[in-house]
């Protein structure tokens, strides 16, 4: 049991070396992940569904390409969860909601396609806010996940079920999504790294698309050097993707190997004004002001930059998201896959019935808001005055991200505005839910790339808080670098990773 | 300020093919409003010179080349349809024409 | 029963304004935005992918050689070429729609403000085109289509249920819409008609489409409105589709000014609705109300980057253009040697094609215009088809043709032919072995049956030999009526009078 664990504990990079060395077998390495998914998923709800099957099966050929020596990348044989957006061929694909209950699509995205191609085994698909909407998987329509920090808490969303999976040792990685907020959030409740690429380094081709010009998949992982290597896995032009960038990649692997040495001389780092103050928990604050001066110490100039249009940059995201949302949900009407409902009491009913019906039946309420607020952007008369303004604002917030590029390399800030809440706390009141999302929303708008590093415990509750690193369009590399760099400086401050400092999951049927 | 009466809530409704309970139209009206009136703040900040930006990287002329390349089967299309016939997704009774 | 107007009537008090939305399916090896085949026939949902299907997660990339079958259009129909442009959602719910949005274009087009000049008779004038000016062609995608089952004659009122396939789901359409066009008076349905036919030559002439209206590669919606003679305002129009043929072009224009008439006549106002024309009965019936309430609520398609044509690659493809329509038929016309009139008719008629290829197998023009004109043309309209959905090549005339020239038959024969060729009996030499149509030429039959017609008719015979040759006609009709018209009646008259000479 305790040999399991170990690997349960280790990272990626530190698998990939050991598969590599022949230390362990990948179907060893699935076994512990899908035995530690046994122990404590009733608990944490990360996951949907497993395929353990399906996985092992994958695992088998990993070891035999190794045993060959013809591995497929590094990561070949190094098991992973998706998030149950991306469209998984032969395995269920619920993005959270009802309507898809039981839909298996017949094809995969983009990312799953090149994680097969690479070798990792897909140990199942996490949990999610229905269709990526939320901000705490509590909008999932099968039930939220728990912060594995605090099982009375949120893990965050809508990337919940990814996070909490890589925080509870379930899985060493994860793939997550980001429209606005929903890989770094999590990753800054639950003690994790998440990456949001550039706009266009990853494809969305087969992820179910929430908000077309904002969304982005990423790395979910532990560690900054994990992130990388997943990233470089996923990330480059995708033809079947028209947004895909047709640049190569910068190296990122190489980037996060660079920063961990902790130097930081000749970086300068911007302290954006708006994106902390008021609104912003004081623990999480204190947090990000040590990380501020860690950094300072190792090297790095620290300029504060005002982006005055940041203040704005909520109101524009609940304007485009919802727009773009409320058409992109339209395909799903019951009659080519998905849920079909019948109307109560309608003899031979229509199709604009049972559409009608299906979509009230499957759609959950957060969901129902943000099509009605979308229809209502997007409507004659309106579309000027809401949506138009919007994408304008938009182009005012990427103005005052290039201005402030101009006088930083880059800008950092608490990646979330308080540590994990309790579940419920923030369920009737959906505008308190939206501003967990005001210092991760600017990045989308402008489709800039962005990291969150865990960033110690707030000192009031002892739960997680993250700080966020920004770079320019096109420079991931940047963000891996003083990422990779920040959480060495944290490392060597607390003695250790801080996952160290989790308390231990109580596994059902183990004695402590 | 703006408002949205419920009556509009139902028009929208309407236009999304949603069949929203009476129940629902109640609470979603009020909500939707205090959404509203914080999106709202965004009217004027930007003047008529400032363009809108509907993508985040200024990509253009993006094409594929007219070449056929394998899809699904009949059986992979079909096999999410909630009823088939004759290998065609089967649905209710369309009222009103063709557009 | 609907009310008419007279159409003379409806003139005198009122000015029609015609709008023509026609829509063209390209023939392009693949859908618009995927990869998926767009041949015709296919079984059911085998030519469909995550893309048109509208999976869940699929995403559109867009078919460069149908951006440039678009900007072509848009050149041969002097339209200007957007520097740059977007495509737009179309979003509402229909079945045989699997995004429940099209991807379309909105206010950025393609191609915009440009004109046809359509070749018509004018009345009053020495002119003999039209301008039908053109405000804007744009790039699309198809829907599926759906079965009805249930009803009446497999239509959708009173289905029960229906049955969809996505095959055409995605296949390229170009949208070609016209400004409104006015002055027409009564040369509207003539003129509506024209440009659809003329329209689809262009189409054709480009390489970019079938465009057969009769196999739905070329669809036109037709607008119209009225207004009280001389206002010069634009009333209340109506959209009519399910016109399926040139014919029903012209039927559809003529009915709704009459219908139009009679409702504005009586003091009445027109419905803003789109209707649907019964080509069987000759009317129009009331559809869907063509209201703002269907707010398609148009934005700018997300997953698709802006098209920006190259001011090389705008003249590059200009460079690929065939002969402006005036100009071909400027040249065809003095090669020809067609008078006004003739030239008239044989555009008018949808023949103008059909003539070149047949002259081209080598008939001559004037025999060209003849059959396709007369023969084919009457078939055409009783078969209620489009002459060029008739089943009769142009190769297969201009072969009739020279067997005519060669003496092996007559025009008589010859449409004896064209019943064998319609029925699909092999080609022309084949029809005239199996139906033994050929012309007798042996002088011995003939001379045997002239013998036959002389004994039979000694009056006749006898006015002849006295020199009034005026009555060999009477002995030339019995020769063919025995000889069951396959003779050469010349060759008959001469052997009449050598006879009795």
């Amino acid at each position: 049991m305790t040999s399991t664990q170990d690997w349960t504990r280790r990272t990626a990079a530190e698998l990939a070396d050991a598969l590599a060395a022949g230390e362990v077998t990948s179907v060893e390495l699935t076994q512990a992940h899908l035995d530690r998914i046994d122990a404590v998923d009733g608990a944490v709800h990360a996951f949907l569904h497993v395929d353990a099957e399906g996985a092992l099966a994958k695992a088998g050929d990993a070891d035999e390409r190794r045993r060959a020596g013809t591995p497929r990348s590094t990561l070949d044989g190094v098991p992973i969860a998706v998030k149950d957006v991306l469209a998984t061929r032969g395995l269920p694909t619920t993005c959270g909601s009802k309507i898809l209950e039981g839909w298996v699509p017949p094809y995969d995205a983009t990312v799953v396609a090149r994680l097969r191609a690479a070798g990792l085994p897909i140990l199942g698909k996490t949990n999610m806010d229905e269709f990526a909407m939320g901000s705490s998987t509590e909008h999932s329509a099968y039930g939220p996940t728990h912060n594995p920090w605090d099982l009375t808490r949120i893990p965050g969303g809508s990337g919940g079920g990814s996070a909490a999976a890589v925080t509870a040792f379930e899985a060493p990685l994860a793939i997550g999504t980001d429209t606005g907020g929903s890989i770094r959030q999590p990753a800054a409740v639950t003690g994790t790294i998440g990456v949001k690429p550039t706009y266009g380094g990853v494809s969305r081709y087969g992820l179910v698309a929430l908000a077309n010009s904002l969304d982005q998949a990423g790395p979910v992982t532990r560690t900054v050097l994990d992130a990388a290597l997943l990233h470089e896995v996923i990330g480059g032009h995708d033809p079947l993707d028209s947004t895909s960038v047709d640049k190569p990649l910068p190296g990122l692997v190489e980037a996060a190997r660079l920063g961990a040495t902790g130097d930081l001389t000749g970086v300068t780092i911007g302290v954006v004004t708006e994106l902390g103050g008021e609104g912003y928990q004081s623990g999480v604050l204190a947090r990000f002001q040590e990380s501020v001066d860690l950094m300072v110490a190792a090297g790095a100039e620290v300029v504060e930059v005002s982006c005055p249009h940041f203040v704005h940059a909520l109101a524009a995201y609940y304007l485009i998201l919802p727009a773009e949302a409320s058409s992109n949900l339209a395909k799903f009407d019951a009659m080519r896959y998905g849920l079909r409902v019948l109307p109560d009491g309608v003899e031979s009913p229509s199709a604009e019935e049972v559409m009608r019906a299906t979509r009230d039946a499957g759609f959950g309420d957060e969901v129902k808001r943000r099509i009605i607020l979308g229809t209502y952007a997007l409507s004659s008369g309106y579309y000027d005055a809401y949506y138009g303004q919007a994408q304008k604002v938009r182009t005012l917030i990427t103005r005052d991200f290039e201005a402030a590029f101009a006088k930083a390399d880059v800008l950092v800030s608490p990646t979330a505005p308080t540590t994990a809440f309790k579940l419920g706390e923030k369920l009737d009141d959906p505008l308190a839910m939206y501003l967990n999302d005001l210092a991760t929303i600017p990045a989308n708008l402008a489709g800039v790339p962005g990291i969150s590093v865990p960033s110690g415990l707030a000192v009031e509750d002892g739960l997680p808080t993250g700080v966020q690193i920004l770079a320019p369009a096109l420079a991931d590399d940047r963000v891996y670098r003083v990422g990779a760099a920040l959480e060495a400086l944290l490392a060597r401050e607390w003695g250790g990773p801080l996952m160290d400092q989790a308390p231990p999951l109580v596994e059902e049927g183990e004695s402590a | 300020m703006p408002e949205i009466t419920r009556d509009e809530v139902a028009h929208l409704a309407d236009l999304a093919r949603i069949d929203l309970s009476d129940a629902e139209l109640d609470h979603l009206a009020p909500q939707l409003n205090v959404i509203l009136e914080s999106v709202a703040s965004i009217r004027g900040v930007a003047g008529d010179d400032v363009p809108p930006t509907s993508h985040a990287i200024p990509l253009t002329n993006v094409f594929r080349d007219d070449v056929v390349v394998p899809g699904l089967t009949a059986e992979q299309a079909l096999s999410g349809a909630p009823a088939h016939e004759q290998q065609r997704f089967a649905v209710p009774r369309i009222l009103g024409d063709e557009q | 029963m609907t009310e008419l107007l007279s159409f003379e009537e409806a003139l005198e008090k009122f000015d029609p304004a015609l709008g023509l939305e026609v829509h063209v399916e390209l023939n392009t090896a693949s859908k618009m935005f995927c990869g998926c085949p767009t041949g015709f026939g296919a079984d059911p949902n085998t030519q469909v992918c995550p893309t048109c299907l509208g999976l869940p997660g699929a995403m559109p990339v867009v078919n460069r050689v149908a951006v440039e079958s678009a900007m072509r259009i848009g050149l041969a129909l002097n339209c200007e070429i957007a520097e740059w442009c977007r495509f737009a959602r179309k979003n509402y719910f229909y079945p045989d729609m699997p995004k429940n949005f099209q991807t379309s274009q909105y206010d950025e087009p393609i191609a915009f403000e440009g004109y046809l000049d359509v070749a018509v008779p004018i009345e009053g004038g020495d002119g003999e085109s039209f301008r039908v000016e053109i405000e804007r062609a744009h790039m699309e995608e198809d829907t599926g289509k759906s079965l009805h089952v249930g009803g009446a004659s497999g239509r959708i009122h009173g289905a029960d249920y229906s049955l969809v396939d996505y095959n055409r789901a995605g296949i390229p359409l170009i949208e070609i819409v016209t400004k409104p066009i006015m002055g027409t008076r009564d040369q509207a349905p003539e003129i509506a008609k024209a440009y659809v036919a003329q329209l689809r030559e262009l189409i054709v002439a480009l390489g970019v489409s079938d465009a057969r209206m009769d196999q739905g590669s070329i669809r036109a919606d037709v607008n119209l409105s009225l207004s009280p003679a001389g206002d010069g305002a634009l009333g209340t129009r109506t959209e009519t589709k399910n016109v399926n043929s040139l014919r029903s072009v012209e039927r559809a224009v003529r009915y709704e000014m009459r219908r139009h008439a009679a409702i504005l006549d009586g003091g009445g106002s027109i419905l803003q609705e789109t209707r649907h024309w019964h080509e069987d009965t000759g009317i129009t019936t009331s559809g869907r109300e063509k209201s703002d309430a269907e707010d398609y609520r148009y934005f700018p398609e997300p997953d698709l980057v802006p098209v920006a044509p190259s001011h090389e690659w705008v003249e590059e493809l200009r460079s690929t253009l065939p002969e402006p329509p005036r100009v071909r038929r400027s040249r065809l016309q003095g090669d020809w040697g067609f008078s006004d009139l003739e030239m008239r008719d044989t555009i008018g008629a949808g023949a103008l094609g059909l003539v070149e290829e047949t002259v081209a197998a080598g008939a001559s023009p004037q025999a060209a215009r003849k059959w396709w004109l007369s023969e084919m043309a009457r078939r055409a309209n009783d078969a209620g088809v489009e002459i060029t959905g008739l089943g009769v090549t142009p190769a297969q005339v201009a072969e009739v043709q020279r067997l005519v020239d060669a003496g092996s038959l007559n025009d008589k024969l010859a449409r004896q032919v064209f019943d064998g060729l319609l029925a699909g009996e092999g080609t022309p030499a084949e029809i005239v072995a199996a139906r033994n149509l050929a012309i007798v030429s042996d002088d011995g039959a003939l001379g045997a049956a002239v013998d036959n017609a002389i004994a039979a008719n000694p009056d006749v015979a006898d006015k002849i030999r006295d020199g009034k040759v005026a009555a060999a006609g009477a002995l030339i009709g019995a020769v063919m009526k025995e000889m069951r018209g396959q003779a050469d009646a010349g060759r008959v008259r001469e052997l009449i009078l050598e006879k009795l000479s």
